[in-house]
């Protein structure tokens, strides 16, 4: 139909597509190069450091060294307790407000509405000076709850539980009221259940979030036993540095980033449309 | 209330335990509400009034005092921070332009689903799930002058690399770089989810008005994507403020103040300076642009909820 003009017109889709290959051939050399060096032998000297090629026998020597030098299993366990603790009370807070603004007609509605949504830019860690001095002061410096306490509220998880709680039909709330539910029944049985994927949705999201986290835990955390992970990792590669670190920072590296890449490999489609969801819609 | 309605019938066809519930709710809203806002005042409406008035006092051998507008006078009279706006300025546009541009690329290409697609996606937006702090300690390597990744494959390709974040006229495009590397598919997602609220008609017609691939992303696309372009366009602009990880573990703001940003400038002035003043005025500057920023995205928001009801 468009055949003359075939010769340019029809020429931009490919050269797109084949930009957009090399983009993301591009895109994956880091993730190449951290692999190929976490598993190369530190004998091969630093000349061979920058080859993408994994020319060796793989070792697991650098996993040992980094292993030995920052306690991960411990970074480990901290960041999970963090992550965790910060979700668990996250669903109770939202679940309860968004049931409010989904759900009750109450005088000042929209307003405290707004007074939620200013959280989605006023974001804690744009206010890290006044936190960091409430969280002293509640005696929480050094502590994982401190690092977890100004997460516990979530704007983008109260309008997404409103969003997905309104669409619930009401019928089956009076239903269960004249069973004689009570409220903390209704959100309980009713609205948490049938609301499972914009839970898991929050879920991935402030997960990841909270896994990446890096200045705000930096700047609470002291002892080197509470560290989160990403601390952890911090204060490994720049005390690692240095010609032939390179392949125990990789494989530090390789141990912090590989949970989430697993589960993103294993759950890829969930993990977009969280995203896409947090997206506020 | 219960004993009213049981002593006389209700009037009205609804059962009447109806009412005494509907009233109970109401004062419940503030009870469901007050979890969520002891967080809220505690971590962001007090720190936001706390930090306003910290902007405008100064701690002097253990007293306050009132000391007017002289933080912010000595925050721009210090060039550090004088730095740090600039800089900022530029790598707001230097990342959130190419960003934007690549994303729209990168979902326009990859919008029919397909196996290759799928996986050209995923390994695209993988870097948005890794801590910015671990792609910091990669790009350490990356950016090593002489034997680093960089300097390696621009040497076989016969170029001359250069010292990406130790050179001060660089250093910023350098973290530019790996922001866009980093953000890029975060970003594609949304104008992928734009595009698929695309009526295929919309695109078929054009087609066979004979119009060419530019005038159909032109025409047809674009006017369509609005509404993802400007949610991206707040998510980029509020990374851009409020994510410094990678300033942390690769330059720490210099080589001569070249990468210093807002948020690393209150760190420093705040954790390493202890002057609370200056991190607070440093602050307030920085919220006047998040509450711009806020007041732009919900009269968004407003609009689309109107448009859905």
């Amino acid at each position: 139909m468009s055949r003359r003009r075939f010769d340019l017109d029809d020429l931009w889709p490919r050269f797109g597509r084949v930009a957009v290959i090399a983009a993301a051939v591009l895109w994956t050399v880091p993730f190449i190069w951290m692999i190929v060096s976490a598993f190369r032998p530190s004998d091969q000297g630093a000349a061979a450091m920058a080859s993408l090629i994994p020319d060796y026998r793989p070792t697991l020597d650098n996993f040992r060294e980094a292993w030995a030098d920052a306690n991960f299993p411990l970074y480990y366990l901290n960041t999970t307790i963090m992550v965790a603790g910060i979700l668990a009370v996250q669903i109770v807070t939202m679940s309860l407000a968004a049931y409010a603004f989904a759900r009750v007609k109450f005088p000042g509605r929209t307003v405290f509405f707004y007074l939620f949504l200013a959280q989605l830019m006023l974001v804690p860690i744009a206010l890290l000076v006044p936190n960091l001095a409430t969280v002293a002061r509640l005696g929480l410096y050094d502590t994982l709850l401190g690092v977890m306490a100004p997460y516990f509220a979530t704007a983008f998880g109260t309008f997404l539980m409103r969003q997905a709680f309104r669409t619930i039909p009401t019928e089956l709330e009076e239903a269960a009221v004249l069973d004689g539910a009570r409220w903390w029944h209704l959100i309980r049985y009713i609205y948490l259940p049938l609301s499972k994927p914009a839970l898991i949705a929050f879920a991935i999201v402030s997960v990841s979030a909270h896994w990446n986290e890096f200045l705000w835990p930096l700047m609470v955390i002291n002892s080197p036993d509470n560290r989160p992970l990403t601390v952890g990792l911090a204060m490994f590669t720049m005390g690692a540095e240095g010609a032939q670190a390179w392949g125990v920072n990789a494989a530090g590296t390789f141990l912090v980033i590989a949970p989430l890449l697993i589960c993103f490999a294993l759950f890829q489609r969930r993990f977009i449309n969280s995203f896409v969801t947090s997206g506020l819609k | 209330m219960s004993q009213i309605s049981i002593a006389r019938p209700a009037p009205i066809a609804f059962p009447s335990r109806f009412k005494p519930l509907a009233v109970n709710l109401n004062l419940r809203a503030y009870f469901l509400l007050a979890p969520s806002l002891v967080f809220l005042v505690a971590f962001t409406y007090w720190p936001v009034l706390q930090v306003l008035w910290q902007a405008l006092h100064q701690q002097d051998s253990g007293h306050t005092v009132f000391v007017g507008l002289a933080n912010f006078t000595a925050i721009f009279a210090d060039s550090a921070f004088r730095n740090a706006l600039v800089n900022n300025l530029i790598y707001a546009v230097a990342t959130v332009v190419p960003s934007l541009i690549l994303a729209l690329g990168f979902a326009i290409t990859l919008q029919q689903s397909s196996w290759v697609n799928g996986l050209l996606r995923s390994l695209i937006f993988a870097p948005v799930l890794v801590p910015l702090i671990a792609v910091s300690s990669l790009f350490l390597f990356i950016f090593l002058p002489g034997i680093g990744l960089l300097d390696h494959y621009l040497a076989m390709l016969g170029l001359a690399g250069a010292n990406w974040v130790g050179d001060p006229d660089i250093a910023l495009y350098s973290i530019v770089g790996l922001t866009i590397w980093k953000n890029a598919g975060y970003y594609m997602l949304f104008f992928l989810a734009g595009l698929q609220a695309i009526p295929a008609e919309a695109g078929e017609i054009a087609m066979i008005e004979g119009a060419s691939h530019w005038q159909r992303l032109r025409y047809v696309t674009l006017p369509y994507l609005h509404n993802s372009l400007a949610f991206v366009l707040v998510i980029a602009l509020l990374n851009v403020v409020t994510q410094v990880d990678h300033i942390f573990v690769l330059t720490k703001g210099g080589p001569s103040e070249s990468t210093n940003l807002l948020l690393f400038y209150v760190y420093q002035q705040a954790v390493e300076h202890y002057d609370i003043g200056k991190a607070s005025a440093a602050t307030v500057v920085s919220l006047v642009f998040l509450l711009g920023l806020s007041a732009v995205s919900l009269r968004r928001m407003e609009q689309s909820a109107e448009a859905q009801t």
